[in-house]
């Protein structure tokens, strides 16, 4: 620096060794981090799911053609989702029991959406087809394998999820997750990711 | 030229470094290598080319993490990209333009080369391993060109296999490999799109045996003159020509943005817009402009020479226009580098840049239209006579030809038309291209023997100080 900087002078002596040659460096060096920047943002961004991928992104389903104790699976943007029409011994098997005391805890109220009539309907459970230890798809009543608490079992490392999706055996951490939906009509459901 | 090296590893890693990898090493003398104190920006533009290539490879293999290599698919992967994906409409817009940015920077670069001397002796090696990337460049443009699979991708790609088809044995089952199928499909979509990923990086490789060979001899500068005293003739690369190298780098980037961001499309072409139709060729099939003058050669062969046929007399003409570049180190006979002191070739080189711009003209024009027209138009009747035979009559009177058109039997099925006379930019193309030739062939290599050099200066450091009106050497300041 001080062989270059050496004809420009120090501003009045006041900062020893600050040269207008040091600004001109962190001037360029500030425009071009700002260039950098600017130009690494829509090479980044060009990764993130395009524009008819996200339009994608939800499904209608008509919840009245699920049949009675089974499910049906939908894939959004390719992720899978559950839609189970339970039983009234389903239902009562998910009601039942403190749920306090699980991995983790939810009431099966809490795992429900209201209708367009403003009531819980209980009898259609919607969750995420992704169990929450490692992202397989669980096994349910329509491949013939419910696990031991009567919802879905997980085959891969063996998770078994209770009547209401909630973890209750195995490594998963967490409950099936339920996803964003709502009810269009009494029997149309839009789940959206 | 660089010497020994001057760098000195200071703390206990670069040292530990130094004796294992010595790349911290080999970093340090390419920025201090010795670089002539008096390169003009005609010199920024290697570095120009070196950012063109790194951003034609960035955009590119973003593009085609998105593209499609599919006959049916491509053309709208590519609208996908330029609808749908997050700044997809910028990264292809960077990378179409870029190409053009990138020929327009090569172009330069060679008539830099060309006026300054800068392939001969020596550095011979330097200018055929640039046109080595140069037809690389050439390769990889074309191919790239195919991949958005429009009506010009899908013929012109077309035209250049067929090009290859024309060469007698070899031609035919070059071309049948080159296509994969009887025609341009999916297999060729394939293997250009494979080729056109694989091709920037061979370019790379050679861009640094390249710059390897450059830095043997040293840069060459404006007045041709070698290198005497590397302390007097000489600066180091960095800063003095990192920094003018980054602001042309700079510049010509704003150029870049410009088209990228107001003109995306000026330098393509409308019909590429139209998926490919293997069933309908375009009215008119012209390649990207940086090819333009080399299509112009191969029309503008219209003649039979013995029993070589005009078809294959282009193409070879065509190849030939880029096969005498890598002879020219020794076409050019004369010793004096810079043709600064070489007046009867400079203006001989001046009408050879004009006569490859305007090539390119020809190359975009119709080779039977007119770039002007001798006097007004004039008009013509055409009829069929009683023999069967077509008749022409020319006048400028158009009462008079009526009257005989309705005085002519019906039979005769006489029409009036619109007759011009004027220069066709098939014979403009023909006086270019035979300038093109000449001035390799005929006029570099005469011109060593007959022409009379002016005086060079003593050394770079002399001509600096002349430059600036400094009598003693002490005061040549940077």
């Amino acid at each position: 620096m001080s062989e270059h900087g050496s004809k420009t002078a120090p501003i009045a002596g006041a900062h020893a060794g600050e040269t207008r040659r040091d600004f001109i460096h962190i001037a360029a060096a500030t425009v071009t981090a700002g260039g950098v920047a600017a130009v690494a943002w829509p090479f980044v961004q060009q990764l993130a799911p395009a524009a008819d991928t996200r339009a994608l992104s939800s499904a209608e389903v008509d919840v009245s053609k699920v049949p009675l104790g089974s499910e049906i699976r939908v894939l959004i943007g390719g992720q899978p989702f559950f839609i189970r029409h339970r039983t009234p011994g389903e239902i009562a098997s998910a009601k039942a029991g403190d749920t306090a005391q699980l991995r983790d805890p939810a009431t099966d109220d809490s795992r429900l959406v209201k209708g367009a009539d403003g009531n819980l309907n209980p009898a259609i459970l919607v969750t995420s087809g992704t169990c929450t230890h490692l992202g397989c798809v669980p096994v349910g009543p329509a491949q013939g394998s419910v696990g031991e608490f009567g919802g879905w079992y997980c085959p891969c490392h063996g998770s078994h999820y209770d009547t209401s999706g909630r973890v209750r055996k195995g490594p998963a951490p967490k409950n099936l997750a339920i996803p964003k939906y709502e009810y269009s009509s009494p029997t149309m459901i839009k789940i959206s990711l | 030229m660089s010497g020994p090296s001057t760098y000195e590893p200071k703390s206990g890693f670069t040292k530990w470094m130094d004796e294992r990898l010595p790349i911290i090493r080999f970093g340090a003398d390419l920025m201090d290598f010795p670089t002539p104190k008096n390169l003009n920006y005609w010199w920024t533009f290697g570095g120009i080319l070196a950012a063109c290539l790194a951003i034609q490879i960035v955009t590119g293999i973003v593009l085609a993490m998105h593209y499609v290599a599919n006959t049916q698919m491509a053309f709208a992967s590519v609208e996908r990209i330029m609808r749908d994906i997050d700044f997809g409409w910028l990264i292809r817009n960077i990378h179409a333009n870029g190409a053009s940015m990138f020929f327009l920077a090569v172009y330069i670069h060679m008539f830099r080369g060309m006026y300054y001397g800068s392939y001969k002796n020596p550095r011979e090696v330097i200018w055929i391993l640039g046109v080595v990337i140069y037809f690389l460049m050439m390769a990889t443009a074309f191919m790239g060109y195919v991949l958005p699979w429009g009506q010009m991708s899908f013929h012109g790609s077309a035209v250049i296999t067929n090009l290859i088809g024309a060469i007698p044995l070899i031609g035919e089952p070059i071309k049948t490999y080159l296509m994969g199928g009887p025609a341009i499909g999916d297999p060729t979509l394939n293997r250009f799109f494979s080729l056109h990923y694989l091709l920037p990086f061979v370019i790379a490789g050679i861009v640094v045996l390249h710059i390897w060979a450059l830095h043997v001899p040293g840069n060459n500068n404006p007045t041709g003159v070698s290198v005497k005293d590397v302390k007097k003739d000489t600066v180091p690369f960095h800063p003095y020509y990192t920094v003018k190298d980054g602001f042309a780098i700079v510049i010509f980037l704003i150029l870049f943005a410009l088209f990228v961001f107001y003109f995306p499309n000026a330098l393509g072409h409308a019909d590429n817009s139209v998926e490919a139709n293997p069933l309908q060729t375009p009215a008119h099939i012209v390649p990207e402009w940086y090819l333009l003058p080399f299509y112009a050669i191969l029309r503008a062969v219209t003649f039979d020479i013995g029993p070589i046929p005009a078809k294959l007399l282009g193409v070879i003409a065509m190849f030939g226009a880029i096969v005498v570049l890598f002879i020219l180190p020794w076409l050019d006979t004369s010793k004096v580098r810079s043709m600064r002191y070489r007046p009867v070739a400079r203006s001989l080189f001046v009408v050879f840049a004009f006569a490859s711009v305007g090539l390119g003209f020809c190359g975009a024009n119709d080779p039977d239209k007119f770039v002007f027209n001798f006097g007004p138009d004039k008009v013509a009747l055409v009829y069929t006579d009683t023999n069967r035979q077509p008749q022409r009559e020319v006048s400028d009177d158009y009462a008079a030809l009526r009257a005989r058109q309705s005085a002519l039997p019906p039979t005769a099925g006489a029409a009036i038309e619109v007759q011009s006379e004027g220069f066709k930019w098939l014979w403009l193309s023909q006086i270019l291209g035979a300038y093109y030739f000449l001035y390799f062939l005929v006029f570099l290599p005469l011109l060593g023997v007959i022409e009379k050099p002016k005086p060079r200066p003593a050394s770079i450091a002399d001509s600096v100080r002349k430059k600036h009106g400094s009598a003693t050497p002490a005061a040549a300041a940077h």
